[in-house]
């Protein structure tokens, strides 16, 4: 499985002519218990793909909506083992959804790559995001994580141009992310005619699909990123759920999966309605 | 990436232009007051029983070290045509030297900084207004020095295009540990240079507090291929070693990857980066410049470590020996000064980096001192 389950889920999408719509959320937010309900939950709810947010002391890529998200789950108890634990228990129910994993290097390095590679493949987890680990020094993670088939996914935004795409996507596997703005999580929205030059750009330089995010916050966003990329990344939207509903002392579990499905039909028919 | 590589080029391009270091010298003399004095501090020396030589950076236009990066840095900043600077800050004493440089230069300036820092820096804020930049206080972690790099590598990402970010110490992502120490490095040349001609010769030690370690790297840099100079830093313990409270990432910590540089840090099993604690807001950062783990790792420099009360004992003892008021930062060196006179001897020479002075302090330490008597 592994990078072959990324491949598998992206290629029935692209049979079926449409995009993927691919839910983050912080593993062990708010809880463990709760995180697993949410997890549980997310393929049901339309998910074709999962990113499982490791939680960081320092996410310095992160807006304050998912700084608050991994702060919850660290104050819960979370770590790295805990996150694997979380995802060896979902592979027991499902083994069709890709789960990528997207975090911050030092944990990783911490536990030691090949050893995390081990892990993580035993866990079930498909591929990896390492937000602060530019291609430049990913060699030896690449190394690790290519031996046991997990996929290292690679991140290109609106300043990496022609010449540095290609660096980009020399040994990327799974998918491409491409970050739609200059900036931190769901901050803020760039427009979608930009994001399609951008997509087209990188599109050029590899011929894994595109997923885009940062910056989707609504149903209608989403499906107008779904009409131009592969794949549609919504997180702090997710997390942000589970603020407000922590606010209220109401269980985040059915709001998040709610706000999925909803935003899981809209990139569903984003290709046939528009 | 391509932000710190277009860093990176434009550094190296202003490096080996000699127009740029030409108006760079000329900044350093005229507006900041450099070279700074190299003091030989008679009462301290018959105190700890060596030769101790104090190199005032303090004395510098406004009050540390830091100035003297900043200067560079607002520099190549114009070259590159940005027309925003942002920072971060602990103690507040980069923060002033960076709203300082932008004033000079008319640039907008804005300073992040942790609440936590806000509160005990009180002095420096109001300082850091006075020149017209914004500060603004960050709650996020533990609301110190990283969080403050957190939110400014934030605002950086989002703002790359007109923003030029202005990082105080040796630390953060390549080139800004090289580029701050080699404009730190007029420490260690300057010092050369008095000490032969005060003395006829090289000291035997150098002693200078790390927290990032900008001043120390600058201090030690030019003596790097003297053998017969022992180097030492010292660290901040906190509370002791022993509490794990402390600010001391290569003697209580291990090596891992923080803000794209590959050095030691403080962090729990699992990765997590741990709050640092000194009672110098300065010190207060989990990680160090990955030159010093270097220059530990081969054994080129020893660390040391300082515990608030020791910094604290040193701080009022340079003040009624010498009458200067060192900044808590330069007081965990000089409390290793004991220490360091014993292993060099009477007739020892040591040049300890007095970074900066220590007005910002007096608020935040005067019910402590009281209790040390």
């Amino acid at each position: 499985m592994s990078i072959a389950r990324i491949e598998a889920r992206f290629a029935a999408l692209a049979r079926e002519g449409r995009a993927a719509f691919a839910p983050y959320v912080v593993a062990g937010d708010p809880d463990a218990e709760t995180a697993w309900r949410i997890l549980e939950g997310l393929p049901g709810a339309g998910a074709d793909l999962i990113e499982l947010g490791l939680p960081f002391s320092d996410p310095m890529a992160d807006g304050p909506t998912i700084q608050r998200g991994a702060a919850r789950a660290l104050a819960a108890g979370m770590d790295t083992a805990g996150v694997l634990a979380l995802m060896h228990r979902f592979r027991t129910s499902d083994t069709s959804t890709p789960v990528v994993l997207m975090g911050y290097y030092n944990p990783i390095l911490n536990c030691g790559l090949d050893a995390f590679a081990a892990t993580a493949a035993d866990a079930g987890v498909d591929g990896l995001i390492v937000v602060d680990l530019p291609p430049e020094e990913a060699d030896p993670l690449a190394d690790a994580l290519g031996a046991r088939d997990l996929a290292l996914i690679r991140l290109a935004t609106p300043t990496t141009d022609e010449a540095r795409l290609a660096i980009v996507a020399h040994r990327s596997a799974g998918f491409v992310y491409f970050v739609s703005v200059t900036g931190v999580t769901g901050v803020k929205e760039a427009d979608a005619a930009t994001i399609a030059t951008q997509v087209a750009l990188a599109r050029a330089a590899t011929r894994l699909p595109v997923a885009v995010g940062f910056g989707i916050r609504t149903a209608q966003r989403a499906a107008e990123i779904a009409r131009i990329a592969d794949g549609v990344v919504v997180g702090s939207a997710l997390v942000e759920e589970i603020s407000q509903s922590l606010a209220l002392n109401r269980d985040p579990a059915p709001k998040v999966l709610d706000t999925v499905a909803t935003m899981a039909q809209a990139v569903r028919s984003a290709r046939t309605s528009g | 990436m391509p932000p710190v590589l277009a860093l990176e080029d434009a550094y190296a391009r202003a490096k080996a232009d000699e127009a740029f270091q030409a108006e760079l010298a000329g900044y350093l003399k005229d507006y900041v007051g450099r070279p700074s004095p190299l003091y030989f501090a008679r009462r301290l020396s018959e105190h700890h029983g060596a030769k101790i030589w104090l190199k005032r950076e303090e004395l510098n236009h406004t009050g540390s070290h830091k100035i003297n990066n900043c200067m560079g840095q607002i520099l190549l900043a114009r070259r590159m045509g940005k027309t925003r600077i942002i920072a971060e800050t602990g103690a507040g004493q980069h923060g002033v030297a960076t709203a300082t440089a932008c004033a000079l230069f008319g640039l907008p300036c804005v300073v992040y900084m942790g609440a936590v820092d806000v509160e005990r820096q009180a002095p420096n804020v109001l300082r850091m207004r006075l020149l017209g930049a914004e500060v603004r206080p960050v709650e996020s972690g533990s609301a110190t020095l990283k969080d403050a790099m957190n939110e400014a590598l934030r605002d950086w990402v989002a703002n790359v295009s007109d923003t030029y970010y202005l990082i105080g110490s040796a630390a953060g992502p390549h080139p800004y540990p090289v580029m701050v120490r080699d404009f730190q490095t007029v420490i260690g040349r300057e010092t050369r240079a008095q000490i032969l001609e005060a003395e006829g010769a090289l000291p035997d030690a150098l002693v200078a507090c790390v927290g990032g370690g900008s001043n120390a790297i600058g201090l030690f840099h030019p003596f790097l291929a003297d053998d017969g100079v022992r180097l030492f830093g010292v660290e901040a313990a906190g509370e002791g070693m022993k509490s794990g409270r402390h600010a001391a990432a290569l003697s209580g910590g291990r090596p891992g990857v923080l803000h794209g540089a590959h050095s030691y840090l403080l962090q729990d099993g699992d990765g997590q980066i741990l709050e640092a604690h000194s009672i110098s807001a300065g010190l207060d950062y989990p990680g160090i410049g990955p030159e010093h783990a270097w220059l530990r790792e081969v054994g080129r420099a020893r660390y040391l470590t300082a515990t608030d009360d020791e910094a604290l004992e040193a701080f009022a003892l340079c003040a009624r020996l010498e009458g200067i008021v060192p900044a808590l930062e330069s007081a965990h060196a000089l409390a290793k000064l004991s220490e360091v006179a014993a292993e060099v001897g009477r007739d020892g020479i040591v040049v300890l980096g007095l970074s900066g002075r220590g007005d910002k302090d007096l608020a935040s330490v005067a019910p402590r001192l009281e209790r040390l008597g």
